[in-house]
């Protein structure tokens, strides 16, 4: 389907299910549902942001999409590809158009090896080029991300995190992606390198034409990064839509709630911030029903019985709640 | 607060070094500050800043290799850093107590909730076992631990984070200290439990009049919480004044260049499409420029900036920076 409007990628019902195994003989016990049902598309050049707390699935679902954790389900299609594809085995054609930055620049880059030998990896490992021509590649993508070509020789623990995070993109890019999974690519970051980063992100996407899934924590980053967000809670999304409808009228209590914890960045407005504590769930015990029902304000029975399915509302914004 | 009391602490110039392979290096330079009761003074800055040490030093906790060179740290008007060690260790906890980043490496894995917070009381009050249990239940009642009873008997591990938190500002506050000092309390947590343990953190000081001095990275915290605001950069105070101030007139490029990295909610201006970043990174403290030690960074940077340091004064009432070009501007 040769649309315009046609999404890159495409991913549908994706599960991830881990088992909890224990005592001698490791039986399994029971089940952690990380990701449990999430679909969702990216457009070209578009940048969704994918924000919750910890142990949402944020961060499960993008390694899932890379084939780094295995799904238990689902099926992801990309453009230009011929079929809808299963999850469990995403084929190397399609790895090779989606690669990976990683939130800690300290551990995953190899300490041992040259960040020449780093940054050319994805080239060996798929084969492209003369060695004269991955040499020449290497030093291109240098320059791309602000790193001078000549520290080539030099190992990861020369460089700040700032440039670290710098080697990360390089080697992302290094297959010419048309989508990158951002995983909190600056939550290790100092504020003043995080601009950096972020302004490299956005350059790059203007320049190249990218596609970002970015998982992050930071409403505030979220916020000035994506052109649509979705909004994640124990494993499913509960609500997307343009950032705009997101930032100003969420219809979730969940994202509302998450919107309200967000300081505010002047003293004049300061937040009225509750110290009650509040019941939070974990994804190895979520709750039956609504997964918030346990933290909502406006929960009802229903709510404890029933788990609300994600609808489309108005203006492309979806909510997964009996109460909106 | 009335001018004429005084600080519950004081401290001034004071100067913190680590012995490294090749000599000592400072990594905290000409600190002073003071906290009145049910004050909060913000310290704000990037890794390596020294904002963590000067915390560690104003409890006497610096680590193996690091020191304190010169100054002076007054608690109460007495002398802190003239102490001997038992009268240090009655004095933490009791006078003063810290509130850490990260309760779960903070906190004694094999003892419970309860007992961990009784061992405290008991250090400096001459209670039995019993009732400094039923104390340690009335701290965690305090900080709106739910189910108390019960969670006083759980260990640290059973927590989750959020409660963990709790549970460490109860141990911080069991012997009712006048002081405390929080090192990023809340840059482990999640965001809507951030917002509990802020909403907690200024219930209690209300209730509690305590002197506060909280350490963060965080501009939003600082926003939410702080009345005066130091922020450090490279071991230094480069700014200082009330958290108005700071946020509606910050003098130093770097002040400035950090409120304008962090991407934030301002609906009633039009989103920026790039942040202002701040170019290169944080020197090393063992190799600090001769200058300013922002001026590599700074955008204003003069030559005069690349020679000579410049002094921590009053600019305005009430509004300290360290700039030369603040003057000329």
């Amino acid at each position: 389907m040769p649309d315009a409007a046609a999404p890159l990628l495409s991913v549908e019902n994706l599960k991830v299910h881990f088992a909890i195994r224990s005592g001698v003989f490791q039986r399994q016990v029971g089940e952690v549902k990380a990701v449990d049902g999430v679909s969702f598309s990216i457009g070209p050049g578009e940048t969704l942001g994918l924000v919750g707390e910890s142990g949402c699935g944020k961060s499960t679902t993008g390694l899932a999409l890379m084939g780094l954790v295995k799904a238990t389900e689902g099926q992801i299609a990309m453009q230009g590809a011929e079929d809808v594809t299963q999850m469990r085995s995403i084929p190397r054609s399609y790895r090779r158009r989606m690669q990976i930055i990683f939130p800690d620049p300290f551990s995953s880059l190899n300490p041992r090896q040259r960040v020449r030998d780093i940054i050319r990896a994805p080239l060996d490992i798929h084969g492209i080029g003369t060695i004269e021509e991955r040499r020449a590649e290497v030093a291109k993508l240098m320059s791309l991300v602000g790193l001078r070509p000549d520290q080539a020789d030099n190992f990861p623990h020369q460089f700040s995190g700032g440039q670290r995070q710098r080697i990360g993109i390089a080697r992302a890019l290094a297959l010419k992606p048309d989508i990158i999974v951002c995983d909190e690519p600056v939550s290790a970051l100092d504020v003043s390198v995080q601009a950096q980063i972020l302004n490299l992100l956005g350059d790059l996407q203007k320049e190249l034409g990218l596609s970002y899934l970015f998982i992050s924590h930071d409403l505030g980053v979220v916020e000035h990064v994506s052109h649509r967000v979705a909004v994640m809670y124990l494993g499913k999304i509960v609500e997307t839509g343009s950032k705009d409808t997101i930032f100003t009228k969420p219809l979730h209590p969940y994202s509302e709630l998450l919107l309200r914890s967000a300081p505010a960045h002047d003293p004049r407005q300061r937040h009225k911030f509750s110290a009650v504590s509040d019941d939070i769930p974990s994804a190895t015990r979520k709750p039956l029903g609504c997964a918030f029902h346990t933290r909502c304000p406006l929960a009802t029975d229903i709510c404890r019985q029933i788990e609300p399915r994600l609808e489309h509302k108005a203006d492309g914004q979806s909510v997964a709640c009996h109460h909106r | 607060m009335e001018k004429t009391m005084e600080p519950a602490l004081a401290v001034s110039d004071l100067n913190v070094e680590i012995l490294g392979e090749n000599g000592a290096f400072p990594v905290v330079s000409e600190m002073s500050l003071s906290v009145r009761a049910g004050e909060t003074v913000c310290i704000v800055g990037e890794s390596g800043c020294g904002k963590s040490m000067t915390a560690l030093s104003l409890l006497r906790l610096l680590p193996d290799g690091a020191r304190v060179a010169s100054g002076s740290i007054r608690i109460h008007g007495e002398d802190f850093l003239a102490m001997d060690r038992r009268k240090v260790e009655d004095f933490r906890g009791d006078k003063i107590a810290m509130i850490f980043q990260e309760p779960l490496s903070a906190l004694n894995p094999v003892l419970t909730i309860g007992e961990q917070i009784a061992e405290s009381v008991r250090q400096h009050r001459r209670l039995g076992r019993r009732e400094a249990f039923a104390r340690a239940v009335k701290c965690l009642e305090l900080v709106q631990m739910p189910d108390p009873e019960r969670r006083a008997r759980q260990y640290p591990h059973e927590l989750s984070g959020g409660m963990r938190q709790r549970a460490m500002i109860a141990l911080a506050l069991a012997c009712e200290p006048k002081i405390i000092i929080a090192d990023e309390p809340t840059t482990a947590l999640d965001v809507t439990v951030q917002a509990q343990i802020l909403g907690l953190i200024s219930d209690l000081q209300k209730r509690l009049g305590t002197a506060q001095i909280l350490i963060t990275h965080d501009l939003g915290v600082v926003a939410e919480i702080a009345d005066r605001v130091i922020v450090m950069y490279a071991g230094r105070r480069v700014e200082e004044c009330s958290v108005y101030e700071l946020f509606e007139n910050p003098i130093h490029p770097y002040t400035i260049g950090l409120m304008g990295a962090v991407p934030h909610r301002d609906r009633s201006k039009a989103a920026p499409e790039r942040l202002t970043d701040i170019p290169g990174t944080v020197p090393p403290l063992w190799d600090l420029p001769k200058g300013c030690a922002f001026a590599p960074r700074c955008p204003g940077a003069s030559a005069r900036c690349l020679e000579e340091r410049p002094p921590f004064i009053e600019k305005k009432p009430g509004h300290f920076a360290a700039c030369w070009e603040h003057d000329n501007a």
